[in-house]
C-alpha cells in the first residue's frame, strides 16, 4: 500500500479503532488481505501503539478520578540529559503522560491520574517530589475536560438539515 | 371563476406554467414521518468549519456589516482568482470577469438573463439539478433536453449533442460533476465536444459547484481547455466544497461583455452578495484547504461503501466519480422511481429521491445521497435490501 493509501488507514483507524478490516476495505475500496497485512506492517513498525478508547469518565457514575498536570523542574544529568528522570517517572502506573518542554519555567510535564486529589498530593510529595533529580513541582489539576486527542466532549453541532433537499 | 383560473390571471403565465418541484412532495412526506433516514439531502453533512465561522463572528465584531461593491469585495475575487488558477488552471481576471453571487443559484440565474431571449433554446445535459428547468424558462429561454444514460455513466456525448442544435440554440448547461449522478467529465470526453459547441458557436454554462468532490483525479474544467474560456460562464460557490450552504455565497466567471451583462441584472435585484458570508468565504478560500480535503476524504470512502452496498443488494450502480450522490437503478424490482420511493419510506423509512425529478433519464433510478454518518449509510443499506427482496 503507498504512503498516501497508508495515511488514510491511519486516519481511519484514529477516527475508531473498532473498525475491522473488512470495513477499512470497502471504505478504500482495497482487498482485505492488503488491508490486514498493512495494520501488521505498521504494528510491528511501531506506528501504530495501541488502540485506546476515549471516555468521558465525567460520564461514569461512582467511578470518581482526578487528572493532575505536573510541572517538574529537573537537574539533567552528564550524558544522559533529561532521559534518565523521565523515564523513571514514566515508569509509575499513575502517571498517564510525560513531555519534555520548552519555554517554560520548568523542564518536564507529568500527566497523573488518581482516585482523589489526596492519592494525587501523596503521589507527588513521596513519590515524584522525592527523586534525586527534581527540583521542584507544581500540580494543576483538571477540573472539566472539554476536548480531548481532538475529541469535543459536549460537542454541540446537531444535523440540522432538512430530510429532503434539492 | 374557477380559484384555479383566478390564480393564474393573478400570476404571469410563465410562472403558473411551471411545475412544481418533484422533490417538494417527498420533502412534506418525508419531514411528517419519526426515525426517517434521509439519503434525501443534497447538502454536506458537517457543519461549516469553525474556523470559517470564526472569522465571520470575528468580521462581524469588526464592524463588517455595510454593502460591498456589485461585484463583491476585490479581495476575495483576487483570491478566487488565485484559487482557480491554482486548484483547475482556469483563469479569469478578478477585475473584469468574475462577479459574487447569493449562491450558485443566482449565479446560474442571472447568467441565463443575461444570454436568452424570447424563444432562444438552452440545451440542458439531463439528468440535471431540478432548477435549470424553470430558470429557463423564467428567462424566457426553451429547455431543450439532452439525453444521458447509465451505460455512458451519464456523460454527454457529441453526437447527442449534435442531434438537439437547430438556429435558436443559443447555449448549453450542464453541471459536472453532476447532481444527481455523480458523474464527471474527462479532458478527453469535454475536447470530443469541443468541435461541435464551436461550429454552432454556443455559449456554455458550466456548473461546477461540485468541483472539489472530484475522487482519484483533478476535475477538469471545460473553460481550461484552448478556445473554451471566452465561450464558457463559470460557476461555482461554496456550498459543497467547504459545507457552506446557508451562507448562500457562489461566483459567476465570464469574458466582461456577458460578465457586464449579469452584473446589470445582479445590481438591480440583488446589489451585492452578504458581506458576512464574503468575508467567511476569504477565510475558507486561505485556510479552509485541508478542512475541505477531510470532508472530501470521508465522502470518497463513503462512497465506496455505499456503491458496494447496492451492488450487493442487487441495484445496478455505476460508480460516481464526482458529488455526494449514488444513483443506483431500481428497474430490477419492477417499480417506477415514484413508488420505489414512496414505499421504501412508507415500509422502511428511508428517504430517497425518484430519479425522474431531475429529468426524463432518469428514470428508473434513484438518487442516495451519501453525505450522511456511516451509521446511518449502514442502516439505510440494511432497510433497502430488505424492502427490494420484497419486491
Amino acid at each position: 500500500m503507498n504512503r498516501e493509501r497508508q495515511l488514510e488507514l491511519l486516519r481511519l483507524l484514529e477516527e475508531d479503532g473498532r473498525r475491522t478490516a473488512e470495513q477499512i476495505a470497502r471504505l478504500m475500496a482495497v482487498p482485505v488481505a492488503e488491508v490486514e497485512e498493512t495494520i501488521a506492517t505498521l504494528e510491528r513498525e511501531k506506528v501504530i501503539v495501541n488502540y485506546p478508547a476515549l471516555i468521558n469518565w465525567e460520564l461514569v457514575d461512582d467511578h470518581p478520578y482526578v487528572t493532575a498536570m505536573i510541572d517538574v523542574k529537573v537537574t539533567p544529568k552528564r550524558d544522559v540529559g533529561f532521559d534518565e528522570v523521565a523515564d523513571r517517572i514514566c515508569r509509575f502506573p499513575e502517571v498517564q503522560a510525560v513531555y519534555l518542554m520548552s519555554g517554560v519555567s520548568y523542564d518536564l510535564s507529568v500527566v497523573l491520574e488518581g482516585k482523589t486529589m489526596r492519592e494525587v498530593a501523596t503521589f507527588v510529595s513521596q513519590k515524584l517530589a522525592t527523586l534525586d533529580s527534581v527540583v521542584s513541582t507544581a500540580t494543576h489539576f483538571i477540573l472539566k475536560r472539554y476536548k480531548h486527542d481532538g475529541i469535543q466532549f459536549e460537542d454541540r453541532d446537531e444535523d440540522r438539515r432538512m430530510v429532503v433537499t434539492p | 371563476m374557477s380559484q384555479n383560473t383566478a390564480v393564474r390571471n393573478r400570476l404571469s403565465q410563465t410562472v403558473a406554467s411551471l411545475k412544481p418541484s418533484g422533490i417538494r412532495r417527498f420533502f412534506d412526506l418525508a419531514a411528517s414521518m419519526e426515525g426517517v433516514i434521509s439519503l434525501g439531502v443534497g447538502e454536506p453533512d458537517f457543519v461549516t468549519p469553525w474556523r470559517v465561522r470564526e472569522a465571520c463572528i470575528s468580521s462581524l465584531e469588526r464592524g463588517y456589516t455595510a454593502y460591498t461593491s456589485n461585484a463583491g469585495m476585490l479581495e476575495l475575487r483576487k483570491e478566487i482568482h488565485k484559487y482557480l488558477e491554482e486548484r483547475f488552471a482556469v483563469s479569469y481576471h478578478p477585475e473584469r470577469e468574475m462577479l459574487i453571487t447569493v449562491g450558485a443559484s443566482e449565479a446560474i440565474d442571472i447568467a441565463l438573463r443575461a444570454i436568452v431571449d424570447p424563444g432562444d433554446e438552452v440545451l440542458v445535459v439531463e439528468p440535471c439539478y431540478v432548477s435549470y428547468e424553470p430558470v429557463i424558462r423564467l428567462a424566457g429561454g426553451v429547455p431543450v433536453f439532452l439525453r444521458t444514460n447509465a451505460e455512458q455513466q451519464f456523460k454527454l456525448t457529441p453526437e447527442e449533442l449534435e442531434a438537439h442544435i437547430s438556429p435558436r440554440t443559443k447555449a448549453i448547461i450542464f453541471c459536472y460533476p453532476n447532481n444527481p449522478t455523480g458523474s464527471t467529465m474527462t479532458a478527453e470526453e469535454w475536447k470530443r465536444l469541443l468541435p461541435v459547441i464551436e461550429k454552432h458557436d454556443l455559449l456554455v454554462i458550466s456548473d461546477e459547484i461540485y468541483a472539489e468532490l472530484t475522487y482519484g483525479r483533478r476535475h477538469e474544467s471545460i473553460a481550461a481547455l484552448p478556445g473554451m474560456k471566452d465561450r464558457t460562464i463559470l460557476i461555482s460557490g461554496f456550498s459543497k466544497a467547504f459545507a457552506m450552504t446557508g451562507w448562500r455565497l457562489g461566483y459567476v466567471c465570464a469574458s466582461p461583455d456577458l460578465l457586464t451583462g449579469m452584473l446589470k441584472i445582479h445590481q438591480y435585484t440583488m446589489l451585492c452578495a452578504p458581506v458576512m458570508a464574503q468575508m467567511a468565504a476569504l477565510e475558507a478560500l486561505r485556510h479552509g484547504q485541508e478542512d475541505m480535503e477531510r470532508m472530501v476524504e470521508s465522502y470518497r470512502q463513503r462512497r465506496n461503501f455505499v456503491v458496494q452496498g447496492f451492488q450487493e443488494i442487487g441495484l445496478a450502480c455505476h460508480e460516481p466519480e464526482g458529488a455526494f450522490y449514488a444513483f443506483p437503478s431500481i428497474r430490477s424490482t419492477g417499480l417506477d422511481a415514484a413508488q420505489f420511493a414512496e414505499g421504501l419510506l412508507m415500509e422502511e423509512k428511508v428517504a430517497v429521491v425518484p430519479g425522474d425529478v431531475f429529468g426524463d433519464c432518469g428514470k428508473g433510478h434513484i438518487r442516495c445521497s451519501y453525505a450522511t454518518s456511516l451509521d446511518q449509510l449502514q442502516k439505510a443499506l440494511e432497510r433497502i435490501g430488505r424492502f427490494v427482496q420484497k419486491q
